[in-house]
């Protein structure tokens, strides 16, 4: 009786398991943090992502509660023009680091529907090409902050 | 003998280098030296206050010029939080220096946005708009440019833009060009030199 119980119990959670398994359950995301703009101006939102498994994955974008739209855009300088453009996926490697920083990869958050403000941590959801995701808290800094403020390596 | 006879032409280069580099118009910049090659700081614009400014009501201050705008998420906050922190670098002699943030989307950025905009960032920045054709005027003047991407369904639509940072002597004149990725160390350096060089008038 009682081994049957447990049983049902590892398939129950060998089966939920299975129902959430995919590329985020690999993927770490660190030094997450929102620059906040004043008023209703978009945001640009940033974070590493490390990937422990053995399977490239690839970030496709974001969700939020909080932005009704959100959207995964890299800047770029050619020509001494600076330009945004939008992204479809930014890739993982296995065993490797993606980075969404400054004028390079970053989310751009639109639409907010409360007032974000420095200090403030707002949980955006990160969606993977295979339809995994992951919760992520993204801490909101200063328009003229540099960085997460979670170290000192930036100066 | 011979030795001293190279040496003392080669010291008096060099007595004559140190001497040329203290002259008002050739001061050792790192960044890269413009002076001489683009036109004085001049336009017709309106302050984040919403008052009609000039070039000339900048004479007396360093300008550092940079065309951006508000709706801009990314490279325009960074370059202009790189900027407050070159100006909180300088100290006191960061108030003799003012940051000129011309938008480049006047459709959009309004006084009162660009207001809001620039205090985020820093005390010392002066956001200015004014008709596009101004604006396209003084992007033009220094051969900067920029051109607005193809808008989107909901109405929304990007600006690309010039991401060079003109820096101006306390007499309007353009003194040296940078790109956002210049170092601070660069940056608050050449600042100096234009800062300590003169007194506010």
């Amino acid at each position: 009786m009682k081994s049957s119980t447990l049983s049902i119990l590892f398939a129950g959670l060998l089966l939920t398991g299975a129902a959430h398994a995919g590329a985020a359950d690999h993927v770490h995301a660190s030094h997450a943090w929102i620059r906040v703009l004043p008023g209703a101006l978009p945001a640009g939102a940033y974070v590493t992502l490390r990937n422990d498994g053995d399977q490239a994955v690839a970030l496709s974008g974001a969700s939020s509660t909080v932005y009704a739209e959100v959207m995964l855009h890299r800047s770029s300088t050619a020509g001494g023009m600076s330009r945004m453009t939008m992204v479809d996926a930014l890739s993982v490697p296995a065993h490797g680091e993606a980075v969404l920083a400054p004028a390079g990869y970053h989310l751009m958050l639109m639409q907010a529907n409360a007032t974000v403000k420095p200090g403030d941590t707002v949980r955006l959801t990160l969606n993977f090409t295979d339809g995994s995701t992951l919760a992520t808290d993204f801490l909101a800094r200063p328009a003229n902050a540099m960085d997460a403020g979670d170290d000192h390596s930036g100066h | 003998m011979k030795l001293r006879r190279a040496f003392l032409p080669a010291l008096l280069l060099v007595a004559g280098l140190l001497l040329g580099g203290c002259r008002h118009d050739e001061l050792p910049f790192r960044l890269t030296n413009i002076s001489g090659h683009m036109p004085d700081l001049d336009f017709k614009l309106t302050d984040d206050h919403g008052k009609a400014v000039t070039g000339a009501d900048y004479r007396g201050k360093v300008a550092l010029l940079y065309f951006g705008y508000t709706h801009c998420p990314d490279v325009c906050p960074l370059t202009l939080a790189q900027l407050h922190v070159v100006m909180q670098r300088l100290g006191p002699l960061a108030d003799g220096a003012r940051i000129l943030f011309v938008s480049v989307d006047p459709a959009r950025d309004t006084p009162a946005v660009m207001h809001a905009y620039v205090n985020a960032f820093d005390p010392r920045a002066v956001g200015l708009t004014g008709d596009p054709r101004a604006t396209e005027a003084l992007s033009k003047r220094y051969r900067s440019a920029f051109t607005r991407e193809p808008g989107s369904a909901d109405g929304s639509y990007e600006v690309s833009h010039s991401s060079a940072i003109y820096v101006f002597d306390r007499d309007g004149k353009a003194r040296v060009l940078a790109t956002p990725s210049a170092s601070h160390d660069d940056l608050v350096h050449d600042l100096h030199l234009l800062l300590d060089t003169g007194a506010t008038p």
